[in-house]
């Protein structure tokens, strides 16, 4: 299992927490990765200025609704296959 | 006095806080133990008192009640600092005309007004308190004088020690609710303050990076700093070195959703329940109406809740509250939550600690705080808990006739848990809050004006959030507990 951690603090809330955790977990769903990757909310990854922050595997990304999906396909689906 | 205090009490208050997070901020805490009276009261004339040295003695306690934990207790008399205020309660004033009828001896039950000297005399060993004399004087010439303290206390725990004449608050019956911390004309009375551990507590965090301090704010801090913006306070408070500022009306929203569902299935086996977001509130009804505890909802408060959800997203966080509550320096600390919260620190220390470090909020850059809903931040309001509810019910489709009555002030709550106990409440939902007004009126807020009821409603007015749902969303509220 691997998390994958959203950033829900106020600066990331604004900017579309909700909408990349939806979209994450679209993509988890149709990639039948329910049993390898847990979404997590987080309070403040730290990087505030570069909403909406994404942490995994140690690195923290940005992440907006509108790259999530190919965010996934390229950073996780690849480090998962 | 700067205009930023309630009265000059608390800007005493707040110098004494100032000095010593001051010092102990350079280290020099121990060097400068003796210097602070002499700086806070710098002569030659005595202000309050008979002498300075006496100012400068009190101010010396202040100090030792900052640093040191004598007690377990969080509202503690000031000895030195309580001595002058009247102890009789009727006194006979300069009005008197020492008059033919005699109103005042004739009505007085136990007979103790003698007329000496063509003026009435009370006999105080003699008095009972009846006011009968001060009811039929006709000059208005007996004055009804009592101590500050004992009005404020509505549960009756303070009394005075007959010796030394000075306050004593009985532990076992105080519910730390504060009024007379902020009652008191002397300041005498104060409540405990932990901001020394909270400094060292962020010291030791290594600037965050060995765990990471979240701080909670209160939905009242909108109404404490008149010239700031909340996005600005919170930038304030970020620069103090805490990771992260969360909205305890995000625990609010929480609640409101949790509690509508446990109204919807309590109230069908019992016949009212009372809101359990105010600990004053509730430990009064422990206290005064023990065989209603069952009554009392088992949920836990916002502030219990905002710091379950952070430690659930970073278990090795230390969470510190900021509000405007004495009673919650006393939650905090009970033992089957004190995992959740690790200090409480009230809205005059926050000032002087910003203060201490010359942090001026109006002056800081904006960080957003906006993750609450309007219906969690009306939380700070009288009336607040039951919209929020009675929303929530809706939005549900909850089977839930919510029949609420809400008590402002702890008379207010008095009269409705009376008739409850007599089965004669009309209603099934008590919204108890201990301050007139809700928490934004708090013992240790800064602003304690009318106009604060719509400063928190204009806040929440402006919350992005317009639905107490919007953040759960994001979040698995299933993953912790809520019950207390």
């Amino acid at each position: 299992m691997v998390n994958l951690s959203i950033c829900v603090g106020s600066a990331c809330h604004l900017k579309g927490s909700y909408e990349v955790i939806e979209k994450f977990k679209t993509c988890v769903e149709n990639n039948n990765l329910n049993d390898s990757i847990v979404i997590k909310a987080s309070f403040c990854l730290g990087q505030c200025t570069e909403a909406v922050s994404v942490k995994y595997k140690d690195n923290i990304y940005s992440v907006t609704p509108e790259t999530a999906e190919k965010f996934f396909d390229e950073v996780i689906k690849k480090s998962i296959a | 006095m700067k205009k930023k205090f309630d009265n000059q009490a608390q800007y005493f208050k707040y110098k004494v806080l100032k000095e010593v997070i001051k010092s102990q901020k350079n280290d020099n805490l121990i060097k400068d133990l003796l210097v602070i009276p002499q700086r806070i009261i710098p002569g030659p004339v005595a202000e309050t008192r008979c002498c300075i040295y006496k100012e400068r003695a009190i101010i010396n306690e202040r100090v030792k009640n900052v640093i040191y934990e004598y007690n377990d207790n969080v509202v503690n008399v000031i000895d030195l600092a309580c001595d002058e205020c009247p102890v009789y309660r009727f006194t006979v004033t300069e009005a008197c005309r020492g008059c033919l009828a005699h109103h005042c001896r004739e009505n007085c039950p136990v007979g103790a007004i003698e007329i000496i000297n063509k003026r009435a005399h009370i006999n105080q060993e003699k008095c009972i308190e009846c006011g009968k004399c001060s009811a039929v004087c006709p000059f208005e010439a007996i004055s009804d004088v009592k101590r500050p303290c004992i009005t404020s206390c509505k549960i009756k725990a303070i009394n005075i020690e007959t010796d030394t004449k000075k306050a004593i608050i009985n532990q076992d019956e105080c519910i730390n609710c504060g009024a007379c911390v902020s009652r008191c004309p002397f300041g005498a009375i104060t409540d405990k303050s932990h901001v020394l551990d909270i400094m060292k507590l962020i010291h030791n965090s290594n600037s965050n990076t060995k765990y990471k301090v979240y701080c909670i704010v209160a939905p009242a801090i909108a109404a404490q700093f008149p010239d700031a913006e909340l996005d600005n306070i919170v930038t304030a408070i970020k620069q103090l070195g805490f990771y992260q500022v969360v909205e305890a009306a995000i625990g609010a929203d929480i609640i409101a959703d949790y509690e509508s569902k446990l109204l919807e299935e309590e109230l069908k086996t019992k016949n009212f329940i009372t809101s359990s977001c105010c600990p004053a509130f509730v430990r009064y009804i422990k206290i005064k109406y023990p065989e209603l505890i069952d009554n009392i909802s088992t949920a836990v408060s916002p502030m219990i809740a905002t710091a379950r959800l952070i430690k659930n997203s970073d278990k090795d966080a230390k969470v510190v509250f900021i509000g405007p509550c004495v009673a919650k320096k006393a939650e905090s600390a009970q033992d089957n939550l004190s995992d959740d919260i690790n200090y409480v620190m009230s809205f005059e220390e926050l000032v002087a600690y910003l203060d201490a470090y010359e942090i001026e909020p109006s002056q800081c850059e904006s960080s957003p705080l906006d993750n609450a809903s309007y219906f969690g931040r009306i939380f700070a309001r009288s009336g607040g808990v039951t919209e929020a509810i009675r929303n929530s019910a809706a939005k549900q489709n909850l089977d839930l006739e919510l029949r609420p009555v809400v008590c402002n002030g702890l008379e207010e709550c008095d009269r409705a848990l009376k008739l409850a106990k007599l089965g004669k409440l009309n209603g099934n939902f008590i919204e108890g809050m201990a301050c007139i007004g809700g928490c934004v009126n708090g013992p240790v807020s800064l602003f304690k004006k009318p106009s604060g009821t719509n400063i928190i409603n204009s806040s929440a007015l402006s919350a992005k959030n317009k639905d107490t749902t919007d953040f759960m969303k994001t979040y698995n509220i299933d993953e912790f507990n809520l019950n207390i």
